[in-house]
């Protein structure tokens, strides 16, 4: 079997020339050529009122969810899915792209490895955004609250809208979190995206307080 | 025939009116689906919501020029189709630029959206949409073989390429349709149909659980908007296509509501046709599919011009 080897990451991620096919010799600095650099904006909320309750009530009953399962907790997003609790009545879809997908259903304990992911996935979803926190785990660590590689608090490291308590919760449990989402967007106060650009300085510490091997900018869309 | 500005505003109507048609179509499907799957589905006026919210979307990035044109040419070429179409054969409102434009350039338009998708999924630089962009190009293209030979039927038939007089030939009775008339050519076309509807067995191009999604993996915000304007748009358009030339078109009757009644009932048989095809058939690997579009739909294909020829 073939060795895996983890360095080579880091080392792709360097300043470098390359030679191309026809012996074209041109810099390649992975970091500004493969991400984007510039740090979050907040949106203001379109100025006319009832045009901007009309396209919270849109984003409400239109819900797309990120098919990321971070946790032991993703298992209980499957059965919605089924025709036993059938979420799709309730304008609820799963898409495999973080780039077309506008709620984070974080299933549970995050590892560091798993955190790493979660903010770049989550830095890349399209605003308004919305995270869906399930399980003890992300509200205070729950059965791994002492456990050196798990993070406890979910929300020092991206702006949560609604937990959901329980280990596990059942998948109804999930679906009333949908809709006291639904009823949080209508109201207009899922506004977590333009919390994140507000506090960018202090995500961004806490974030790297946990993640040691930081190989990627700041802000990675 | 000559332009007049009033067109624009017709074809502008015919493509509003597709689009919120081509929504309904989409959810009562969705339901269908559902039902058949013991669920009770989505809403009616789920795809209304969903791409209302896609339009409202608040932050968007993108990778270049290609990114910016790829939904414009998809758009363009689900619009393309239907503009020049008798959409309802004797309405002036819905067959705004009939007379300007032949079956080859409807033919055209069915491949320059795949084409956009490819340049714009490119410049995204995902490796998915790399892949999902070569896997349609090579089904797309072995699907249009038979397409075009049936297509090629059509004309030694008719002996024209203008799709009026086509639709003309085939009012006044049921058997004046081009699917008793020459139901070899329409056997294969109707073959080719399933290649570029996106159902299974010839959807390995979005394939989801294998390449999240496809070509457009990338594409969010206000992009993928247009995408999704285009995916209601493109089955209405290449089902009124097919009604058109095989089916005797959608003519247009005293009374709206059976001129509507026609439209919903052709149009929707005929993309039920892919709809039953697919939930009866898992899914075709790209060289599979090449080699049952190279094989019996292509033999029909040629059959059906050597009969044409022989006959007309």
């Amino acid at each position: 079997m073939a060795k895996m080897n983890y360095g080579k990451r880091k080392a792709d991620l360097e300043r470098r020339s390359v030679t191309g096919p026809d012996g074209e010799v041109f810099e390649v600095d992975p970091m500004k050529n493969y991400f984007c650099e510039a740090p979050p904006k907040v949106y203001k909320p379109s100025p006319l009122t009832p045009l901007e309750k009309f396209y919270n009530w849109c984003r409400a009953e239109s819900i797309y969810i990120l098919g990321f399962g971070t946790g032991c907790g993703a298992i209980e997003m499957r059965p919605l899915m089924s025709p036993m609790y059938d979420a799709y009545r309730y304008g609820v879809h799963w898409r495999p792209t973080p780039r077309q997908s506008t709620v984070f259903v974080i299933g549970g304990y995050a590892s560091v490895k798993t955190i790493k992911r979660i903010i770049r996935s989550y830095e890349q979803m399209p605003g308004p955004k919305y995270v869906l926190a399930v399980c003890s785990c992300t509200i205070n660590g729950g059965m791994y609250w002492d456990s050196y590689n798990t993070i406890n608090r979910l929300d020092h490291y991206i702006p949560v809208d609604v937990y959901v308590t329980g280990c596990m919760p059942r998948p109804e449990a999930l679906l009333d979190s949908v809709e006291t989402l639904k009823k949080r967007i209508k109201e207009g106060r899922a506004e977590g995206q333009n919390k994140y650009a507000e506090n960018f300085e202090w995500y961004k510490a806490n974030q790297k307080q946990i993640i040691k091997d930081w190989d990627m900018p700041d802000y990675n869309w | 025939m000559e332009f007049k500005y009033i067109n624009i505003l017709y074809a502008a109507i015919t493509i509003f009116v597709t689009i919120n048609y081509g929504l309904l179509l989409q959810g009562i499907i969705g339901k269908i689906y559902a039902r058949v799957g013991k669920r009770v589905g989505i809403r009616i006026y789920q795809p209304w919501i969903n791409i209302i919210r896609q339009w409202v979307t608040r932050s968007s990035i993108h990778h270049g020029i290609m990114y910016y044109l790829g939904p414009v040419f998809r758009f363009t070429g689900g619009g393309g189709i239907l503009i020049f179409l008798p959409v309802i054969y004797g309405a002036p409102l819905f067959s705004s630029f009939v007379g300007t434009g032949d079956l080859l350039l409807v033919l055209y338009f069915m491949f320059i959206g795949t084409l956009g998708m490819a340049l714009g999924g490119g410049e995204a630089g995902h490796p998915y949409s790399a892949i999902a962009v070569t896997r349609g190009l090579s089904q797309v293209t072995a699907a249009e073989v038979p397409l075009v030979l049936a297509i090629f039927s059509l004309t030694i038939q008719y002996g024209t390429m203008d799709i009026m007089k086509i639709v003309e030939a085939q009012q006044g009775s049921v058997l004046n349709w081009t699917l008793f008339t020459n139901p070899l050519a329409t056997a294969a076309a109707m073959l080719a149909f399933l290649g570029s509807m996106m159902r299974s067995p010839f959807d390995v191009v979005l394939a989801p659980q294998e390449i999240p999604i496809g070509p457009p993996t990338e594409y969010q915000s206000q992009f993928l908007a247009m995408l999704m304007t285009n995916r209601t748009i493109f089955p209405v358009a290449k089902t009124v296509f097919y009604v058109t030339l095989f089916f005797g078109g959608i003519p247009l009757y005293d009374s709206f509501l059976l001129t509507f009644a026609v439209f919903f009932l052709k149009t929707f048989l005929v993309y039920m046709w892919s709809v039953f095809v697919g939930v009866s058939f898992p899914r075709f690997r790209v060289e599979q599919s090449i080699r049952f579009f190279l094989k019996w739909p292509l033999l029909i294909g040629a059959a059906a011009v050597i009969a044409a020829q022989i006959r007309y």
